[in-house]
């Protein structure tokens, strides 16, 4: 099971959160004047990447609060979380692993 | 308009005997009165206490003065427990307290049962369907958070080393009651 950290609870199993989908997406200020491609690219189009992806995630059965989260999408390995609205940490992106764990969290 | 108060009568959900498997004892609690309270951090760490309930907690803890307890379950919401008989009261006393301030009281008393869980073996019980550490390190006495026990929602909050009270909802309650129950029958050789 993978173990998630929430900015307000600390380390807690994953079966208390909920994944809700790529984070940093603002909604249009003016929908009305967008067109209906721009519009379906705010609606349906994402990065979808092989790496390093942010997320939004919701402390469903603790906090109840939602927070944003770095994942590596080959690994499932999460690499930071943070909460929302603060901008995304570039310290993830880099240092990030995809391999298995490093030979100093071992024992 | 007929107006009946919140103390309305309902009918127990639970058996209020306690089942006792080896050295755990699993005890329905009785009607309590309980509320959800939301307000912004700042607020509540400025009034500190309101009628009798601790706000200013470190999220995940709790604080019991006399029959009066209080959760911290989030950045900005509290679990409100007192005495069944006490429930217009308590919702009365908090909403002056809070003034003009900006909060939301709501009476949750028969929405949650509440479950007493004690014994050496008490939290290997819970483990059976709670995937959080359940150490005295991880757990200490007096934390209270959220969480799940199999496939229901839960609030856990350990009162004692080897003593834990469990709420929830009401239509879950004959289900958390049974899977404890279950879960504890590991325990009945060992310890009995």
């Amino acid at each position: 099971m993978l173990v998630i950290t929430c900015p307000n609870c600390g380390d807690r199993p994953e079966l208390e959160f909920r994944c809700g989908g790529e984070a940093h997406i603002a909604r249009p200020q003016t929908p009305a004047e967008l067109d209906d491609g721009q519009w379906g690219a705010f609606l349906f189009t994402r990065t979808n990447p092989k790496g390093v992806h942010a997320e939004r995630w919701i402390h469903q059965h603790g906090c109840g609060r939602w927070f944003n989260a770095l994942r590596d999408t080959v690994s499932d390995r999460l690499i930071a979380t943070y909460p929302m609205g603060t901008p995304r940490p570039d310290a993830g992106a880099g240092a990030a692993p995809s391999s298995p764990a490093s030979p100093t969290s071992q024992p | 308009m007929l107006e009946t108060g919140r103390l309305a009568r309902r009918a127990a959900v639970l058996p209020a005997a306690s089942v006792t498997r080896g050295a755990v004892v699993i005890r329905p609690l009785g009607a309590q009165s309980r509320f959800s309270l939301r307000t912004r951090p700042a607020t509540a760490e400025a009034l500190g206490t309101v009628a009798g309930f601790t706000l200013a907690l470190p999220i995940n803890r709790m604080s019991t003065a006399g029959e009066r307890t209080s959760l911290r379950l989030g950045p900005d919401e509290w679990l409100l427990i007192g005495p069944e008989a006490e429930t217009d009261e308590l919702a009365e006393a908090v909403s002056a307290e809070f003034g003009e301030r900006v909060f939301s009281l709501v009476d949750v008393s028969h929405r949650n049962v509440g479950i007493e869980i004690t014994g050496r073996n008490a939290a290997h019980v819970l483990n059976a369907g709670c995937p959080l550490d359940l150490a005295e390190a991880a757990f200490p006495v007096g934390m209270a958070t959220r969480t799940v026990l199999g496939k229901a929602e839960i609030v856990l909050a350990r009162t004692g080393v080897d003593a834990w009270r469990v709420e929830c909802w009401r239509s879950f309650a004959t289900y958390v009651h049974g899977f404890l129950g279950e879960g504890a029958l590991d325990f009945v050789a060992v310890t009995g």
